[in-house]
């Protein structure tokens, strides 16, 4: 007998099948257009300065595919779980079976991690294309994007079985996301900052990845040394995910 | 779990919520291939007893065995043999009906092959086999609700918990939903739903109970009720002057008992022509004059001072 989480997964998955066109042809498209915008066009007035030592756009190509995994994460943890209490009450349907709380956190998110992993690989493969890829380690960079889904994932999946209103997505979303996506090292290198905002670009579990993924694609060593980068993300993960469960039991207790 | 043993069993049950009591402190049993009721207005307290019957939220005091299992310690085991068609619909507007059945099946372990099964009988019992590939979302509120009847049924259930079935639905669509659990009892399914309609209460149930203010009031078959705390027949008197209380006075001693609404004044009398004749010696001339037979909605007016349906 499958297991209860797997159903959970399983739901997700057949709603996917609609959709799932226009979603992988995006993963690869959104790239497509970023590094052309970023990478190439920008990238070639950053050039002429030469400060950072790479490419700009092999210097930004690992960082906006960390930060697609923070997006894709995101997106999918903030709206889709809200409805699952709110609006289509998918999680109430399932209370009703012998699903346990944990089961819905988990086949919910390994669905989100999915999409992550679909996206990142979509990306990936327009780096290569790009000619962005400078080490073997680069395919590692997949592993590292569903680290950064799930260190992100799992704390949203927690936030948005906690609020009340969707408009504290706007907040979520403005205070977090854009932030992080902005000043976590993924456009310019956070030695840039000042020391206040790079502390806050360090708690962010963008950096860290966007730190990672530099690494594998460009074969180059990490600010702290990947391990110390991979245990703090696995930190959001298992703090995320007790959280998450939390919140899930207190939601569906009422 | 022995035959005879209730496969629910309240006893002194609470539920609340911060201070607030939803339900204070109830006694229930319902036995197998019983229909059991739960009859009362909005806020009785019903939905928040077949939560806790659910096993979806857990009792504040006294105690409740389902399936001869605890709902906290076992609730996952007891939920596997359940079916629950809860107040507010929570089907996935995106998918098709067929898949509604399918994806919810495969929550309680059950094979694709087996839930696919399962998915077209029950889709063929609600009737809404022209539909089945269609997405939910445009359904009309009773095909929702049919569906949702039928996905609790995709466990094969030893009991069905139904939380207003038929509340929004016209009378075209309440017949079949009523025809359709009919027909679940009779193949010995024991049901236990809420409502506060009391037609529906007299057509399905073998027992109910009357809660108000989360309170069992009364409790016994409906044709029991109506003969404890109703008379036999109803006259039902309107008056074209506004002030029907100025008749309370002029009413006195005809019949058992008298109640006004609103709009009417009505007479209990175990016989109604009588009690008609009498109105009219005394010269009152009512606007329009209906003797009927007594029903729920009597006995919980009554018990409680208040209609039923506000
Ligand atoms: N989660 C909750 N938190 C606080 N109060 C609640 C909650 N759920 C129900 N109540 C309150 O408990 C009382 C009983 O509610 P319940 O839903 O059980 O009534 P009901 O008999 O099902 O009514 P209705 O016919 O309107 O469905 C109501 O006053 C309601 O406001
Ligand atoms: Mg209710």
């Amino acid at each position: 007998m499958a297991h209860p989480a797997y159903a959970v997964f399983e739901h997700q998955l057949v709603s996917y099948r609609r959709v799932w066109r226009g979603s992988v042809l995006s993963s690869f498209l959104l790239p497509v257009l970023f590094l052309l915008a970023m990478g190439l066009s920008v990238g070639g007035y950053v050039d002429r300065t030469g400060g950072l030592g790479v490419r700009y756009l092999d210097f930004i190509a690992p960082g906006l595919l960390a930060s697609t995994a923070l997006q894709v994460a995101a997106s999918e943890s903030t709206w889709p779980v809200y409805s699952g209490f709110h609006w289509h009450r998918m999680y109430h349907s399932m209370r009703a079976t012998p699903v346990r709380v944990a089961d819905m956190v988990r086949g919910h998110i390994a669905y989100v991690l999915l999409r992550v992993a679909l996206s990142a690989l979509g990306f990936l493969i327009v780096m290569a294309l790009f000619g962005t890829l400078h080490s073997w380690w680069a395919p590692l960079a997949l592993p590292v994007s569903l680290l950064v889904g799930l260190a992100t994932a799992a704390p949203i999946f927690a936030f948005s079985a906690l609020v009340k209103t969707e408009g504290m997505f706007a907040v979520l979303f403005r205070f977090a996301v854009v932030p992080m996506t902005l000043f976590a090292g993924v456009f310019f290198p956070v030695d840039s900052l000042p020391l206040a905002a790079r502390a806050l670009a360090y708690v962010s579990p963008l950096w860290h990845g966007v730190e990672l993924t530099r690494a594998a694609t460009l074969g180059t060593a990490s600010a702290w040394g990947a391990w110390a980068h991979v245990g703090y993300l696995v930190a959001w993960c298992v703090a995320g995910y007790l959280l998450a469960t939390y919140r899930f039991g207190r939601r569906l207790a009422e | 779990m022995s035959a005879a043993e209730p496969l629910i069993t309240a006893r002194d049950l609470v539920k609340r919520f911060g201070d607030f009591t939803a339900v204070a402190g109830i006694d229930v049993d319902v036995h197998a291939g019983e229909a059991f009721g739960f009859l009362g207005p909005n806020g009785a307290g019903k939905s928040s007893t077949m939560r806790m019957i659910g096993c979806v939220s857990a009792p504040s005091g006294g105690t409740l065995r389902i399936l001869g299992m605890d709902p906290v310690r076992d609730g996952s085991a007891i939920r596997a043999r359940l079916g629950v068609c809860p107040q507010q619909d929570s089907l996935d507007p995106e998918l098709t009906v067929r898949e509604n059945l399918t994806v919810y099946a495969r929550y309680f372990g059950i094979s694709r092959k087996v839930a696919r099964q399962r998915a077209d009988e029950l889709i063929e019992f609600v009737q809404l086999t022209e539909r089945a590939g269609d997405t939910v979302e445009p359904l009309s509120g009773g095909m929702k609700r049919r569906l949702t009847i039928a996905r609790a049924l995709v466990n094969d259930p030893a009991i069905v918990l139904l939380d207003e079935p038929t509340t929004g639905l016209d009378p075209q669509a309440r017949h079949l939903v009523w025809e359709r659990l009919f027909q679940l009892k009779q193949r010995g399914v024991t049901l236990v739903l809420t409502t506060h309609y009391m037609d529906e209460a007299e057509q399905l149930c073998d027992r109910l109970v009357v809660m108000d203010g989360g309170k069992i009031v009364a409790e016994g078959s409906p044709r029991q009720l109506i003969d404890r705390y109703s008379t036999r027949e109803v006259v039902e008197l309107r008056f074209s002057e506004a002030t029907l209380d100025s008749y309370v006075g002029k009413l006195e001693s005809i019949g058992e008992r008298l109640e006004l609404l609103p709009d009417r004044i009505l007479l209990y009398a175990d016989d109604g022509d009588a009690a008609v004749a009498a109105v009219g010696n005394r010269d009152l001339r009512p606007s329009s004059v209906l003797v009927r037979r007594s029903t729920l909605e009597d006995v919980f007016l009554h018990l409680t001072g208040r209609t039923l349906v506000d």
